[in-house]
């Protein structure tokens, strides 16, 4: 059944769905899409180290990350630039040291459309056993920092007087970024990443009074994207990343109507 | 018995500066256990940042600030809640610790806001939501309650309650409360040791020690003054317009 290329690509999207739900969550209610944007970009530069030095390239992308952020954390701290402008800065000169280094590389074909956007038939049993036990890791670590996390996120100074250690949860939230970034690059592409984490939560938020609800039904929120992007991209022959954040936005329209609702209901 | 193993958190010559600019100076209190300790002052006179060096949300301090205890409450003066984020009173009940359905039932009781229970936390008035912070930070019961202006925005009635409620929270609990507050009725019945603060100690002791010390009076006007008697007291020092400080 593994052998099947659309089984596995299902696999893999329900594994990254289901780490992207939680954590989007708090992409979006920690204001991070941008920081997203930044690591998924630094990702590409990963991927070309990868094929460079022959390394595994959830790993490389991994590290790769990893340093974008925390480069980021010092430039905040040494410098006056606003938060925007650092993450363009990151963002973009990252991208373009990646494509730059791509052209040292001539002995190698890149399929840069698979790496922007992801690639469905590149999804090995490989990238499935790294997505699932990565993604199960991920979510063992967030459900251990959530309480801290959490806290921080309503309003950091009651979490630090109340001995959370919030800074800590902080930068394992980052890490934790990173790597979701690392096993998810080759299914939806480096410029689709944040999309997958920020509009299944975005979706859950018009629909839940409260933060479980709203992790409940993010991950359903993605569940039902990569099944529906999955599918209407075999029916239709689209690339399969584009598909299933587009059917991601189809949900959150559906969730306005609700909103359009309750709104009416209150009146 | 030894004194000093009531103390919950201690300040000594403690300090805080911001872009080159001092919060506040110079100040040394403890918060001793069943103890209230009240922090007075104009605005900016440093109470707020004097109780977040108490915490230890300010890291980078002058002097040093021990804390015995883990155990901690506190009601911030100022909190800003993200409204992205979809959070009822019950889940900001249980925000730093896990506390069990009993104790958060008995804490809302007491601040009088049982009924907001389900309610999302966006949907509460100013004195409602000041309620639910005091019931979360007591729901804990802390070893230590900081409390910065806990009654902001509460009606006249239900502030004298809470004010009750705080001294009987400090007498049952034997918790130490570090409360800053404008009410001066309420500072000078309830507290135990009052720290007069404007960028530095002014003065600290007793509530009625307080009330006689001419700094008390020169910072709190007449009205204050007409609270409790005035004693003529030296005085040695003297504040501009800008809050510095002239030696006499």
């Amino acid at each position: 059944m593994l052998d099947d290329f659309f089984i596995r690509a299902l696999l893999a999207g329900i594994g990254i769905a289901i780490v992207t739900g939680p954590l989007g969550c708090f992409v979006v209610w920690r204001r991070l899409s941008y920081f997203g944007d930044t690591l998924a970009h630094s990702a590409l530069l990963g991927v070309t180290l990868a094929y460079s030095f022959e390394l595994n390239i959830a790993l490389s992308v991994f590290i790769i990350s990893s340093l974008v952020a925390l480069i980021l954390i010092q430039l905040q701290k040494k410098t006056n630039l606003p938060g925007d402008a650092l993450l363009g800065l990151l963002a973009h000169s990252s991208l373009a040291v990646g494509l730059v280094v791509i052209g040292f590389l001539t002995f190698i074909r890149f399929d840069i459309m698979g790496l922007l956007f992801g690639d469905i038939l590149a999804v090995t049993v490989n990238d499935l056993i790294i997505i699932w036990i990565g993604g199960a890791l991920i979510l063992l670590v967030l459900k251990l920092i959530w309480k801290p996390l959490f806290a921080s996120t309503v309003n950091y100074e009651l979490a630090e007087a109340e001995g959370l250690n919030p800074d800590r949860a902080k930068a394992i939230f980052t890490v934790l970024m990173a790597a979701i970034i690392a096993i998810s690059i080759k299914m939806v592409g480096l410029l689709l990443i944040t999309g997958m984490l920020i509009i299944p939560a975005a979706m859950a938020r018009n629909i839940s009074d409260s933060p479980q609800k709203m992790v409940i039904f993010s991950i359903i929120g993605g569940l039902l994207s990569v099944i529906i992007g999955l599918f209407s991209s075999l029916e239709f022959n689209t690339s399969s990343g584009p598909s299933i954040i587009a059917a991601s936005l189809f949900l959150f329209i559906l969730s306005l109507l609700k909103i359009k609702q309750t709104v009416q209901l209150k009146n | 018995m030894n004194s000093n193993k009531d103390i919950l958190v201690k300040l000594n010559n403690a300090g805080f500066r911001q872009r080159e600019k001092w919060l506040v100076e110079g100040v040394s209190l403890e918060v001793k256990k069943g103890k209230i300790v009240t922090l007075i002052g104009p605005n900016g006179s440093g109470k707020s940042t004097t109780a977040k060096i108490a915490l230890g949300i300010y890291k980078n301090i002058e002097g040093s600030v021990e804390k015995y205890t883990d155990k901690v409450g506190y009601v911030p003066q100022k909190i800003s809640i993200d409204w992205t984020l979809p959070l009822r009173v019950n889940d900001f009940m249980v925000l730093t610790e896990n506390i069990k359905d009993d104790a958060i039932n008995e804490a809302l009781s007491l601040t009088g806001v049982i009924h907001l229970k389900n309610k999302n936390l966006g949907s509460l008035s100013g004195g409602e939501f000041q309620r639910v912070l005091l019931a979360r930070a007591i729901s804990k019961k802390p070893e230590l309650l900081v409390l910065d202006e806990p009654v902001q925005g509460v009606d006249y009635t239900g502030e004298i309650a809470l004010y009750e409620l705080i001294k009987k929270i400090s007498d049952t609990l034997n918790c130490g409360i570090l409360l800053i507050s404008h009410d001066l009725h309420t500072v000078m019945s309830a507290t135990d040791h009052v720290v007069c603060l404007n960028g530095h100690v002014c003065c600290s002791g007793s509530p009625s020690d307080v009330a006689r010390n001419n700094e008390y009076k020169t910072l709190f006007g007449e009205q204050a003054s007409q609270i409790l008697s005035v004693y003529e007291h030296n005085h040695d020092h003297e504040h501009s317009h800008e809050g510095d400080i002239k030696k006499n």
